[in-house]
């Protein structure tokens, strides 16, 4: 059987994956918490519909993005922000406090690798009965065009994977900064306001001033709603399309190698407080 | 008496357990800050492309964010009862909050303030105040009055609403998910509700008062003639959602029976 190859081959492949199937189970048995989680990006996606109805007024497009557009984008970033949302900081944050992370240290695994599976297993999740009924509901009450090009659709779940890694990496770092202050609540809350509002999420980055979208460009959170957003709506065709996801694989490879580095910092500088 | 020295000795405790990690608790001030600095960034970003929004320029949709940031920071410094359920009902904390002599609600609150939180309204009053001097607006004698009773009433809707929520752990024990519903719908009341469809108008007016916490009383100062009925109902309305608030509170109390084992 080919799944008891891999058992043989690489024991550790099937544990990190039954470690993503174990917390999309206990995200199951949870899932009654979600549906009000889909009422409030609903509305949250609605309030932002009618906001950016009464800014466009008048006129046919702003910035060369009809209100059409607009709402599909807003749409499909909130949806997306369902699926690649995790807590990996807190949960990484909490574990270094109490001091679990020593016992993490001595098992075969790798720490960071099953935090990612855990995060993955709770995206598919969400994905599943968060995000895919989600956009359904929204699509039949606000204006919205959904791109008709099976291909875009195809590129557009490779982007959301990438969203994916680069908004958990970017939590782990948060999380692994428990480890150089103690307490890191406030980092964390500043992190989650950051990358809401530099991702995009909130207005699209070609609507920023000029100094602001410059320097938005530079920085990794574009990667996370903005890239992959612009080309569901439709604003970023043709070559474009693989400038951008080019983009984010950059991203990903350096945020790779910033995470390896704060990582082996980190270990050496273990210290539990409490007992 | 006994209640201003409860407040000094809270404070004073609190004071003491945030400071012990000084750096976390400036970077969460800082980051509380950042948090409304970004939704004022928002409303300047959208000005960029818009002169007017649904009739508001610039300077009055910012002076509403302003007030709306003044009752906003009270209502977090006291009525925040995040996670009341899990900690007081599920782990039974609420039994030694009862067997003491102080008001329950008054004990509640002032263990979970949140003094830093009061940085967001002294911001939203200056940001008040620039676009106050920006818009050119007359100050009238009783103005500070009314303001000051407009923030009441806002305060106590606040109070109001979210007491009666977290009351609901007293008849329910299951997480209903609703607390983080409301908290995402208050944010809708800072900007001019005529902007909504209207069941949002309805939801934001009637059910789930928001739009007095940010809007109809700002509103008040900019548009004198035509909403300024509105804005007057902001103390009325206040006292009526505090009144449902306190009283489902007490029955919850009255039921609680503590945790058990």
């Amino acid at each position: 059987m080919f799944s008891a190859y891999i058992d043989k081959q690489f024991p550790l492949i099937s544990a990190y994956l039954d470690i993503m199937r174990i917390r999309f189970l206990m995200m199951m048995a949870y899932r009654v918490n979600y549906y009000s989680g889909i009422v409030i990006y609903a509305i949250n996606i609605g309030a932002y519909y009618f906001l950016w109805k009464a800014i466009y007024g008048e006129n046919e497009t702003l910035n060369g993005i009809s209100l059409v557009q607009m709402t599909t984008y807003v749409a499909v970033s909130w949806m997306a922000r369902a699926f690649y949302f995790n807590n990996l900081d807190r949960e990484i944050a909490a574990e270094i406090r109490d001091g679990s992370v020593a016992i993490q240290f001595i098992r075969p695994y790798k720490y960071l690798m099953v935090k990612i599976m855990q995060g993955f297993g709770e995206g598919i999740f969400r994905l599943l009965l968060f995000t895919t009924p989600g956009m359904v509901i929204v699509t039949l009450i606000l204006p919205i065009e959904l791109p008709k090009d099976p291909a875009i659709w195809a590129l557009f779940m490779v982007m959301l994977f990438f969203s994916f890694l680069i908004n958990s990496q970017i939590n782990i770092m948060t999380g692994l900064c428990a480890f150089f202050i103690e307490n890191n609540e406030g980092m964390m809350r500043m992190k989650r306001v950051v990358i809401d509002f530099c991702s995009g999420l909130i207005i699209p980055i070609t609507f920023f001033p000029g100094w602001a979208e410059t320097v938005l460009k530079f920085l990794p959170f574009q990667a996370i709603t903005y890239l992959p957003g612009s080309v569901f709506m439709g604003t970023v065709g043709g070559k474009m399309i693989f400038t951008v996801l080019g983009i984010q694989v950059l991203w990903f490879v350096l945020l790779s190698a910033a995470v390896f580095q704060i990582w082996r910092l980190a270990r050496r500088r273990l210290f539990v407080q409490g007992g | 008496m006994i209640y201003a020295t409860l407040v000094m000795d809270y404070f004073k405790n609190y004071l003491k357990t945030r400071l012990t990690y000084r750096l976390d608790f400036w970077i969460e001030v800082l980051s509380d800050l950042l948090f409304n600095y970004m939704n004022l960034f928002f409303i300047l970003v959208v000005f960029e492309h818009t002169a007017l929004l649904d009739g508001w320029n610039r300077a009055e949709v910012v002076f509403i964010y302003g007030y709306f940031m003044v009752p906003y920071g009270v209502f977090i410094c006291f009525f925040n009862l995040w996670g009341f359920a899990e900690k007081y009902i599920v782990k039974g904390e609420m039994d030694r909050i009862l067997t003491r002599p102080a008001n329950n609600l008054f004990q509640l609150s002032l263990e979970n303030m949140d003094p830093a939180s009061l940085f967001g309204s002294v911001v939203g009053a200056i940001i008040m105040i620039v676009a106050w001097a920006q818009l050119d607006m007359p100050v009238l004698w009783h103005d500070p009055f009314m303001l000051l009773l407009m923030i009441l009433g806002s305060i106590m809707i606040y109070a109001g609403v979210y007491v009666a929520l977290t009351a609901i752990a007293f008849f329910s024990d299951s997480p209903t998910g609703i607390l983080p519903l409301i908290w995402n719908i208050q944010n809708y009341g800072r900007y001019p509700v005529s902007i909504y469809n209207k069941i949002f108008r309805i939801l934001l007016t009637w059910v789930l008062p928001f739009a007095f916490v940010g809007f109809y009383p700002a509103a008040y100062f900019l548009d004198r003639e035509n909403l300024s009925v509105m804005a007057l109902l902001t103390p009325a309305v206040g006292v009526v959602f505090l009144t449902i608030g306190l009283t489902l509170w007490n029955m919850g109390v009255k039921r609680y029976r503590g945790a058990g084992s």
